[in-house]
């Protein structure tokens, strides 16, 4: 009876794998054919000079890569790509880390103003930023406005806010820090809540002040989260192009463009696809590092 | 002790002013959407140099002709339809790919499923905007240019890898005796997922539906670049590229198109979060 019973066993495992690989296999096709396959052809196009008009196409090795190095727009496309996301990631966590502890105590009215925050990050990007794009407008802002009022802008003295290099990259970021700033806030709210109150009393009993509980317990502890926030508010500000695309489309004169706004310009407006391709590749290196951070915090996370 | 209570009042109302600064921040540019929705246009165009005309209030009474406009001049609502048709389609697809996907990496792959699952939930930080340009080969090559269904072809690149990755999780917090107390009485694995695990699993695969449909809502990237004719745009596309019309006057109807369709979107999200948020820290937050 015993050997019947375990070759049973064993051919129902078999089966129960067998029958894994099925339901697995068409999503796993997809995200193969769909994601896996089009990453390697963006790479491949890169390496071409394939142009929008149609689909023939020669190899033309690294010769894109080295157009778009040479050219002045990428290198500031480049520069303005680690300015914009290195500020306002700086600015998100900062102001995040602040927002989650108010949003921690508990007093009336806390889940309207948890809702009201939310809204910049739940709202679709292209028309909240429509809604700055209006508050931005070179006749009628309304920043303006405040400002003349304030009496900070004098007669005759005006603000261009998406007409000038400098302002319109204020601008960028500042739309930035906004949409990013209730994604941090929740993450990182989600870890202050998850640190257990009994490690606060401990410390409370050791004798620990505020300043030592936030350096001995609240740092540690919210390491992985932080991480995590920073992680993928990097990824979606440092691959983002809608901002830029609705605010300044990359002008005055190319310069507030980024990597992902110039390919757009040069890939599909310009019909340049090989071009295109190579700018976007310059997204990968930075999305890789990010990958694998973050697999490492994941790992850590599990073992701890 | 009244120092004390004085002092504990200075903290208290530092907090609502923190508070305050942060939703004002948050609210401001919904707010400006409101009362540019409502005004009359000799409100709206004063011109910000005029410090006499206060643009907060309504110097004028408020109006609904831009409301009008919007639903009876516009191709807002064809736009709405278009993105409706193409999220329903994209969510049938994903919970088609998803919850089987979910469910095999949560029961039945064993430790290979298990990093599969990461290099799936990796497939998510792929950004847009590199995929858009080798996908616009892909839609040439099948003929699919201009039409509403390379969106649908294309947007479950982003919904699959995320639903399957929260389906996955939600199934794991099923305990296992649920299927296993229906195979003992004589389902199979297949009839104990249909008639026990998925009653069980409606908070999650409604969680999937609400996902996967305001990230349709919200996608702007694919839909800029593979759209070109004017009636066949989503929302996110529609409004900002065709409502914008050279020099005339069109921001009250622009407004009133991001409020109303920010709004719905910001209200359903906001009761499905905690469940988005626990997706994506995954391991971080025990």
């Amino acid at each position: 009876m015993a050997v019947p019973a375990a070759r049973r066993r064993r051919g129902i495992r078999r089966a129960e794998r067998l029958l894994g690989v099925v339901m697995l296999a068409p999503a796993l096709l997809y995200i193969v054919l769909l994601v896996a396959v089009p990453f390697l052809l963006a790479v491949f196009l890169s390496l071409t000079n394939s142009s929008a008009g149609s689909l023939e196409f020669s190899f033309v090795g690294l010769q894109n890569f080295k157009n778009v190095m040479a050219s002045p727009v990428f290198q500031r496309a480049l520069r303005n790509t680690f300015t914009f996301t290195l500020i306002s990631q700086v600015t998100v966590i900062f102001l995040g880390n602040v927002l989650a502890r108010a949003l921690l105590k508990r007093f009336r009215g806390k889940s309207l103003a948890r809702f009201l925050i939310l809204m910049p990050w739940a709202a679709p990007i292209s028309l909240a930023t429509l809604g700055w794009l209006w508050i931005f407008d070179s006749t009628f802002s309304v920043i303006n406005w405040l400002l003349k009022v304030a009496g900070w802008l004098g007669p005759g003295q005006w603000y261009y806010w998406l007409g000038d290099p400098t302002l319109g990259m204020v601008a960028i970021i500042t739309v930035h820090v906004w949409r990013m700033l209730p994604f941090s806030t929740v993450i990182l709210l989600a870890g202050l809540t998850s640190i257990p109150n009994e490690v606060h009393e401990a410390a409370d009993l050791d004798g620990a002040g505020p300043l030592g509980k936030t350096i001995w317990i609240t740092i540690p502890m919210m390491l992985p989260i932080l991480t995590v926030a920073l992680l993928f508010g990097v990824v979606f500000t440092f691959t983002d192009m809608s901002v830029v695309y609705l605010l300044t489309r990359g002008g005055p004169y190319n310069s507030t463009h980024v990597l992902a706004s110039l390919a757009f310009q040069d890939g599909v407006l310009g019909g340049d696809v090989g071009r295109g391709a190579s700018v976007a590749i310059f997204l990968l290196p930075v999305l890789v590092i990010l990958a694998v951070t973050m697999l490492r915090v994941s790992r850590r996370a599990e073992v701890a | 002790m009244a120092a004390r209570r004085g002092r504990r009042l200075a903290a208290t109302l530092g907090h609502r002013v923190l508070i305050l600064f942060f939703v004002v921040f948050a609210v401001f540019p919904f707010y400006w959407m409101v009362v540019t929705t409502f005004k009359q246009n000799a409100d709206l165009y004063v011109g910000a140099s005029n410090t006499a005309h206060n643009p907060f209030l309504f110097n004028r009474p408020p109006t609904l002709e831009h409301l009008a406009t919007l639903f009876g001049q516009t191709l807002y609502p064809t736009w709405l339809f278009n993105t409706l048709f193409v999220g329903l389609i994209v969510v049938g697809i994903t919970l088609v790919l998803a919850v089987p996907g979910g469910y095999s990496l949560a029961r039945l792959t064993g430790a290979w499923g298990e990093r599969l699952s990461i290099g799936i939930f990796l497939t998510y930080l792929v950004p847009s905007t590199l995929l858009f340009i080798p996908f616009s080969r892909l839609i040439a090559m099948l003929g699919l240019q201009n039409s509403t269904w390379s969106l649908v072809l294309i947007y479950p690149t982003f919904t699959v890898p995320f639903c399957t990755w929260l389906l996955m999780g939600f199934f794991k917090s099923l305990p296992k005796e649920v299927e296993e107390s229906a195979m003992v009485d004589g389902c199979g694995r297949v009839g104990a997922i249909w008639r026990m695990v998925l009653p069980l699993s409606i908070p999650g695969l409604l969680t999937v539906v609400i996902f996967a449909l305001t990230l349709v809502i919200q996608e702007f990237v694919y839909s800029l670049t593979f759209i070109s004719s004017v009636e066949k745009m989503t929302v996110s596309v529609g409004v900002p590229v065709a409502l914008i019309r050279g020099d005339v006057y069109y921001w009250g109807s622009l407004m009133a198109a991001c409020l109303l369709t920010s709004l719905p979107i910001a209200v359903v999200y906001n009761f499905f979060l905690d469940r988005f948020i626990s997706g994506l820290t995954v391991g971080a937050v025990k």
